[in-house]
């Protein structure tokens, strides 16, 4: 599922309904969770607001994290195909 | 009528193409993105223009206009190369360093946030809740920008 600074109602038009994306959108406005994780993106630059950096974890039905991708350059994100791969080395 | 310096217009012209190709079409594919490579290759074929451009316009015979419109289309060249370099590895890195960001092999923290219906969703209850009859093999979290 996805996770970002947008408020629901915010997930809900650009995520769900524009991009129809069929998985789950949590918001995390204030960035307890984002905050938490460690990944919290101070004054950015594009939005002058304290937002999430770019990250994806897999974790397993115990709760452990068991593949993750905390890129260290912009451009390159994290590939379809890369996260298959992890979710299909769990089995 | 002389004939333009066809040169430097090719560098001048392929420059602008070498940089603006990055953000607006190779951006879309990883092999494209996660190296500029294709934008390199540009640049260096257009610098090769540039430079016989600029070396065809201090020939005695082309005037002290196509003389500064070279030297100018040259720089231009060279600047936005140094744009495309700076933007890829330079803001590309501005990020956080988010070390203290779970580990492999260790517990995800869990949380509580709301969903895109207002309603309250921990990770403990997502990793436990069927999907089409079945328990999920694993819930994959994605942290992004948003819409602010």
């Amino acid at each position: 599922m996805g996770i970002s600074v947008d408020t629901p109602a915010q997930t809900r038009k650009h995520m769900v309904q524009e991009a129809g994306y069929p998985f789950t959108f949590l918001s995390d406005p204030k960035l307890e969770t984002i905050g938490r994780y460690d990944l919290v993106h101070a004054q950015e630059l594009a939005s002058g607001k304290d937002i999430a950096r770019p990250a994806e974890f897999l974790i397993d039905p115990s709760g452990t994290v068991r593949w993750r991708m905390v890129t260290e350059n912009f451009f390159v994100i994290t590939r379809p195909e890369q996260v298959l791969d992890a979710a299909k080395a769990l089995r | 009528m002389k004939r333009p310096n066809w040169k430097i217009w090719t560098g001048f012209i392929l420059s602008l193409v070498a940089a603006f190709s990055y953000p607006f079409v190779f951006v879309r594919w990883p092999i494209t993105r996660e190296f500029p490579w294709a934008n390199l290759v540009l640049f260096a074929i257009a610098l090769v223009f540039l430079f016989l451009g600029l070396r065809r316009a201090f020939k005695p015979d082309k005037t002290i206009i196509s003389k500064v419109f070279s030297c100018f289309a040259a720089a231009f060249g060279v600047l936005l190369l140094a744009g495309l370099l700076f933007m890829f590895f330079v803001m590309g890195s501005w990020l956080p360093a988010s070390t203290g960001a779970p580990q492999v092999g260790l517990k995800a923290p869990d949380f509580t946030l709301t969903d895109s219906n207002d309603q309250p969703v921990t990770l403990a209850q997502l990793l436990i809740e069927q999907v089409n009859n079945k328990p999920p093999a694993a819930v994959l979290l994605i942290f992004y920008r948003g819409y602010w």
